[in-house]
């Protein structure tokens, strides 16, 4: 089953991905609009394509890993384009729209799982409990982003090399804001998520906590995020030392997210959602 | 006629002229006025422009016999500046039409200045275009060379970058404190010692926002004459440790042969600073501030060398653009010359329109009895039908016309137009160029 709506989507971010990459090298304006709104149309599909997947499945489009992927790209541009609209960082675009063009990459090279879905996951609670948890990862992700750039940054004005990337790199202060603003908004939508995930598991399996691997590693994940938020609100960490914590806990969630799911099994691996 | 007219500039800059020749000429605006009122009394001069700034003197003309009006601005320029003929030849650069427009575009976009893309000659021309109309020396031509230079001179500013990075020292040093703290609005600004280049640092700080400024001085008088040039708080040298906690650019420059700040004392503030970022642009030789101080987390530190390879970074960047803005030059000069080539064909398209509303004249006056029963609507629907259907039948030998401009067969049909329509004979020909109709018919050749 391919849906013309995935294509259309998967299609318009490698292009806006390649606009951006051209924007961010010739710096013209006009090809920054272009992309930005291949990148718009582009999740406007993105969009439609979830919505006729929710219709068909009668759940959220998550149970396999390609479709987790795909979810999981739609909401980082989602997250992105608020973002933009506040910041208004034109450089920003070139790094998102390569992260959600790679991941649409590689969840259109995963094969399509067919089959009935388990009554288990026609659930409203799985609904929630995966809207929350993306909408964090992808405020998250965007943080990650932001350590990235900040890094780059920093180095070169440490460094004194003061060439192209430099001046196609915002303000340190201005990535670090957005890296905190990232993991201020994206930490409570964790936090719900996986509230509203032990609330379904207790709904549906009996269960509030059962040491599921993914439980753990994700609990793991939030402490670390936890750690980072503590030292940034009250020890004052800014800058290097909050960027490179944020990039390592992007790793781990990045781990906990396809990692953890592929390896371990738990009722939480895309394996036993298949053999529904 | 027009065909027959030049455009030239004579003058010189800061590169063909020593700086005490061009002192004795350049001068306030009532100079500038001197030059543009002699200008107007010479005959061979139909335009002219006078620009004087520090880097350049120049007067831009448009002649219709260019060798004695470049005879006469030479001795113009002479009797201006009390300098003899001979010692201001050899610094001159004259131009003529294409060459000159290129240069006027050339100097209003700051490509011909001392420090390329500098902002500021821009606005001396206009102020110069100002007075040059203010005095009534500036005609057709000149207003559309100069109304096209600041078109150019604006597509250079937003199609290159050479305007972009700062080219001094203290540019740079703002520039910079951008790049690590995004607004400086709020931003504490801390300056160890005095001098000219760290005092100049202070104040572009400030007018970039910097919120207050204070001053630390080994002597405490000192400290307080230079933080009253600046509004600032004056401090004693003993209580700049405690400073640091609350500033976010340090500025250096003392004549102190150790290092001022070492890294210890600020390793030691930065956990009470909560880790604030902090900016340290040590201008002094030798240096002020501890090099290692660069190596700490949020810490930066620039010192004289490194800003003074960014702004020569910057210089060969400037360079490039340069090259840039020298194509989008050569292309708007191409288009001037276009329409310089058009301006030949409008005095036949005048004295064709004057001819043909001296009929609308003539033949509504001989009509007047039979039309006196007309109601003013009717007579205006009359006058309206007889003026569109002349304006028609006129438009394609116009268009025609404007076609042909710049082609060498020009002259042929100008001519073969004056003919069929009478243009040349008797005074219903009309080929009075009077200055109100020249201008329409120019303005009717359109932009550019």
């Amino acid at each position: 089953m391919i849906s013309p709506w995935f294509s259309l989507a998967l299609g318009l971010d490698l292009l806006a991905a390649g606009g951006f990459t051209v924007f961010i090298i010739g710096q013209q304006k006009w090809v920054f609009r272009l992309s930005y709104w291949i990148l718009v149309v582009g999740f406007v599909f993105h969009t439609i394509f979830l919505g006729c997947r929710y219709y068909d499945l009668g759940t959220a489009p998550v149970l396999d890993l390609k479709s987790a992927l795909s979810f999981f790209a739609w909401a980082v541009v989602g997250v992105y384009l608020i973002i933009q609209a506040r910041f208004k960082l034109m450089v920003l675009g070139s790094f998102v729209a390569p992260l959600a063009a790679f991941l649409m990459m590689v969840s259109s090279a995963m094969p399509w799982t067919t089959g009935p879905v388990k009554p288990l996951f026609k659930s409203f609670w799985l609904t929630i409990h995966v809207g929350t948890i993306f909408a964090g990862d992808a405020l998250l992700a965007i943080a990650f982003l932001a350590a990235i750039m900040y890094l780059i940054q920093e180095r070169q004005i440490k460094q004194k090399r003061l060439g192209s990337i430099y001046s196609r790199l915002p303000s340190l202060a201005t990535l670090d804001r957005i890296n905190y603003y990232g993991i201020l908004y994206g930490f409570p939508f964790l936090t719900l998520g996986m509230i509203t995930g032990s609330v379904y598991a207790q709904y549906a399996l009996g269960r509030y906590w059962q040491w599921d691997p993914k439980e753990v590693w994700s609990l793991i994940v939030w402490l670390l995020y936890a750690a980072l938020l503590h030292q940034r609100l009250a020890v004052g960490w800014q800058g290097r030392r909050a960027a490179i914590l944020s990039i390592v806990c992007f790793g781990v969630l990045m781990f906990t997210f396809v990692g953890v799911s592929m390896m371990m099994g738990g009722y939480h691996s895309f394996g036993s959602m298949g053999a529904r | 006629m027009s065909e027959m007219l030049k455009i030239l500039t004579i003058g010189m800059n800061h590169e063909t002229a020593p700086i005490e020749l061009r002192e004795c000429l350049a001068g306030e605006t009532e100079q500038t006025i001197r030059a543009l009122a002699s200008m107007r009394q010479l005959d061979a001069v139909r335009e002219g422009l006078f620009l004087s700034t520090c880097n350049r003197v120049e007067a831009l003309f448009i002649a219709d016999e260019p060798d004695s009006a470049k005879a006469s601005i030479i001795s113009l320029l002479s009797n201006l500046g009390g300098i003899e003929t001979e010692e201001i030849l050899p610094c001159l650069y004259v131009l003529e039409d294409m060459k000159a427009v290129k240069h006027v575009f050339n100097v209003a976009s700051s490509l011909d200045s001392m420090v390329v893309g500098e902002p500021q000659i821009l606005g001396q021309i206009k102020a110069a275009y100002t007075l040059a109309t203010q005095e009534k020396t500036s005609g057709v031509i000149l207003n559309r060379l100069m109304h096209r230079a600041f078109h150019v001179a604006k597509r250079v500013r937003s199609e290159t970058d050479i305007c972009g990075a700062a080219v001094s020292i203290s540019y740079a040093a703002v520039e910079l404190a951008k790049k690590i703290f995004h607004i400086l609005e709020g931003k504490k600004v801390l300056l160890v010692g005095a001098g000219e280049m760290a005092e100049l640092a202070a104040r572009h700080l400030l007018t970039h926002g910097v919120s207050s400024l204070v001053v630390a001085n080994r002597t405490f008088e000192r400290a307080v004459e230079v933080a009253g040039r600046f509004n600032a708080e004056p401090v004693s040298f003993e209580e700049m440790e405690s400073q640091l906690l609350n500033a976010d650019i340090v500025i250096t420059s003392t004549a102190s042969t150790e290092y001022v700040v070492t890294r210890e004392q600020v390793r030691k503030s930065l956990r009470k600073r909560r880790n604030r970022p902090l900016f340290f642009i040590d201008i002094a030789v030798p240096r002020d501030v501890e090099p290692r101080v660069n190596a700490l987390n949020n810490v930066y530190l620039y010192d004289i060398d490194d800003l003074k390879g960014v702004v020569e970074l910057n210089m060969a960047q400037r360079r490039e653009e340069a090259v840039k803005a020298g194509r989008i030059v050569e292309e708007e000069v191409a288009k001037f010359e276009k329409w310089l080539e058009t301006l030949a064909v409008v005095p036949t398209i005048v004295s064709l329109r004057n001819k043909a509303e001296s009929i609308i004249h003539a033949e509504f006056a001989k009509s007047r009895s039979a039309l006196d029963g007309l109601t003013p609507a009717q007579n205006e629907a009359l006058e309206t039908l007889i003026r569109s259907i002349v304006e028609k039948m006129l438009n394609d030998p116009i268009v025609y016309l404007k076609g042909r401009a710049g082609r060498s067969t020009l002259n042929t049909y100008l001519d073969l137009t004056r003919k069929l329509f009478g243009l040349d004979d008797g005074a219903s020909g009309g080929y009075e160029e009077t200055g109100h109709s020249r201008e329409r018919g120019i303005e009717e050749l359109g932009p550019i």
